[in-house]
């Protein structure tokens, strides 16, 4: 038998861009799998998340009474609004992740720099699996929960429902940017819970997770609009199948959402290697 | 070039090259209410050395004697502060990504495996990462499932474990790209005595079959004596001893003992040069002699010489022993 590990079989090239495509893929199915292995938690998340929906909905619809249109929707839009809304709480997932910044706190960090991979790619993939894995667990139930109990806003326009898909990815890969900056923040800080708390409560907020943007005043839908990424993270998806804007807005706030990756993964790549470098220089 | 001009060019070949190796951290201590002082130490003062293609070195030293710090310059994780360090001819820090395809890294308190997944999707996950060829990949994985006995646990999650058998498995891992150098921290820390010898029993086989260059740092010396030809003490952030186990011997002069069992009590009269009594215990009916460049044999034919003579064991120098003289001088 010839011995395995002897030198010749030896892997010394970088790898090429179908190989880093497959290792992207391997990455978002391990990142499925592994909270496919957590059924429970998502059963209880389910609930809370139906039960949210009709508490929500409840309260919209007074604002729908006599025919009003808040914000712009009809009843039919909120309720799509609210449900695929609960849905997809889970998938963008814009709360708490403390992964990295555990790992920073625990030194199990320095497994992930003693990798061929850049560590914002490799749990990026993992991510986007989990993102996969609620679109199951987490998305399709409460949706088809509030379908039967109410009479929900179906999209008219052919593509709309490719858009939301692509508008769902991108808002994702926005909020898991946005967490991945706040947990770099371990890096410097002793305890990066109160950038944790800030996140929190911007994301809420501003996301339009605890009540539509559009019910705010036009001003601050401007500011929030053009001056942070966090529309992009609901919002955005939510018009986007909702058919809120025209067409032509519709499609240009998923270019709005593609803009924000391309402004905040460069920032985050960049404050990695800050944040790397003062681990490799001082040592933890 | 020829077979024999190729076989000499990898022996001779240099998989890590380091020189006036030096890390300083700033410590800081509060004096006083408000005031601080900050005062630099060296971890790392000075330290040189140089490893060939297939060596297995073990790197020895104290807690806190730099022994962590000089692997974590060697993997790229820690920058120096001055000197040079050349990992299969990369410098680790700018380099990092690259030496990591490059090199396996075992730490005993760490995992690199994922943790909620079956250790199968583990080392599959680990081809993709490495882009290791898929008959390579197998083939590695084949042997190490093999010789490791990784079978009955292949589809148990990382998390349900054994610290045996996630050794077992983080080893592996370590492997499943074929490195050029492996380092171990402290790969066998808190196993039981039975996985401790299948793991070192594994990287014995690793050493005398592949050419793997490993570095090997640990407190178990029987590790040591199992696995590493050469040995390098690092204590103070200094290097104190590079070579053999038994020149490490010789130059701590490291004594034989010869313990004699006596059919009935009475004085030994031993006058030979370099023979020292060094205990006498059971009423005087056992002796042990501690020897200076001594052959055993001569002693034991001198007392055997006035017979009574039941049992004789001669006991080598431990290597606890000298290292323990060694972190305390």
């Amino acid at each position: 038998m010839t011995f395995a590990f002897a030198r010749p079989l030896r892997v010394d090239h970088p790898p090429d861009r179908r190989a880093r495509l497959y290792r992207f893929g391997a990455l978002v199915g391990a990142g499925f799998r592994r909270w496919s292995t957590y059924r429970q938690a998502a059963l209880a998340g389910l609930f809370t998340n139906t039960v949210f929906g009709v508490m929500i909905y409840s309260l919209m619809r007074a604002l729908t009474e006599d025919g009003r249109r808040p914000g712009g929707y009809d009843a039919a839009q909120l309720a799509t609004y609210v449900w695929v809304g609960q849905g997809i709480l889970s998938v963008v997932h814009a709360w708490t992740w403390n992964e990295l910044a555990d790992r920073v706190r625990s030194g199990d960090v320095t497994a992930d720099l003693l990798r061929p991979i850049d560590p914002f790619e490799a749990f990026l993939a993992a991510d986007l699996g989990r993102a996969a894995y609620a679109v199951l667990a987490r998305m399709l139930v409460p949706v088809l929960a509030g379908a039967l109990m109410f009479t929900m806003y179906i999209p008219q326009r052919p593509y709309t429902i490719p858009l939301f898909v692509l508008s769902l990815i991108l808002g994702t890969v926005l909020s898991f940017t946005l967490r991945y900056l706040v947990n770099l923040g371990a890096f410097w800080l002793l305890d990066a819970r109160g950038l944790g708390a800030v996140w929190l409560l911007a994301s809420g907020v501003f996301a339009g997770t605890f009540f539509p943007l559009r019910f705010l005043p036009d001003w601050a839908q401007v500011v929030l609009w053009f001056g942070t990424p966090f529309p992009g993270l609901f919002q955005i998806p939510l018009d986007v199948v909702v058919e809120r804007p025209g067409p032509a807005q519709q499609i240009g706030s998923v270019v709005l959402q593609l803009v924000w990756v391309a402004i905040l993964v460069p920032l985050v790549l960049r404050v990695q290697r800050a944040a790397t470098d003062k681990l490799v220089i001082q040592g933890g | 070039m020829t077979a024999t001009g190729t076989m000499t060019a990898i022996k001779t070949e240099t998989m890590i090259e380091v020189r006036d190796l030096r890390k300083e951290f700033t410590v800081r201590r509060k004096v006083g209410r408000i005031r601080r002082e900050s005062r630099t130490v060296a971890a790392v003062d000075g330290v040189a050395l140089s490893i060939a293609r297939g060596e297995t070195v073990g790197y020895i030293g104290p807690n806190g004697a730099g022994k962590s710090t000089t692997l974590k310059m060697m993997t790229g994780i820690l920058t120096p502060t001055s000197g040079h360090v050349r990992v299969c001819g990369l410098e680790p820090v700018p380099r990092r990504r690259r030496l990591a395809g490059r090199i396996g890294v075992v730490f005993g308190q760490r995992s690199q495996l994922w943790w909620d997944l079956p250790l199968r999707e583990s080392f599959r996950l680990l081809g993709f990462v490495y882009a290791v060829p898929r008959a390579e990949h197998e083939a590695r994985l084949r042997q190490c499932r093999a010789m490791l006995e990784l079978d009955e646990f292949m589809d148990t999650p990382v998390r349900q474990l054994s610290l045996g058998q996630r050794m077992r498995g983080e080893i592996t891992a370590a492997l499943l790209h074929g490195p050029d150098v492996l380092f171990l921290d402290e790969p066998t820390i808190g196993l039981d005595v039975v996985s401790k010898q299948s793991l070192r029993a594994f990287l014995a086989e690793i050493g005398t079959r592949g050419d793997v260059t490993t570095v090997l740092t640990t407190h178990d010396l029987a590790d040591i004596e199992h696995l590493c030809r050469r040995l390098i003490v690092i204590d103070c952030g200094q290097v104190v001893h590079d070579g053999t186990l038994e020149a490490l011997h010789a130059r701590y002069g490291s004594r034989r003992r010869v313990v004699v069992d006596l059919d009935e009590a009475r004085a030994l009269d031993v006058r030979m040069p370099g023979v020292a009594i060094e205990a006498i215990e059971a009423d005087g009916r056992r002796v042990t002699f501690a020897l200076d460049g001594v052959p055993a044999g001569e002693l034991i034919a001198t007392i055997a010489r006035d017979g009574g003579l039941r049992d004789v064991s001669v006991r080598e120098p431990t290597i606890e022993e000298v290292v323990a003289r060694l972190y305390r001088g």
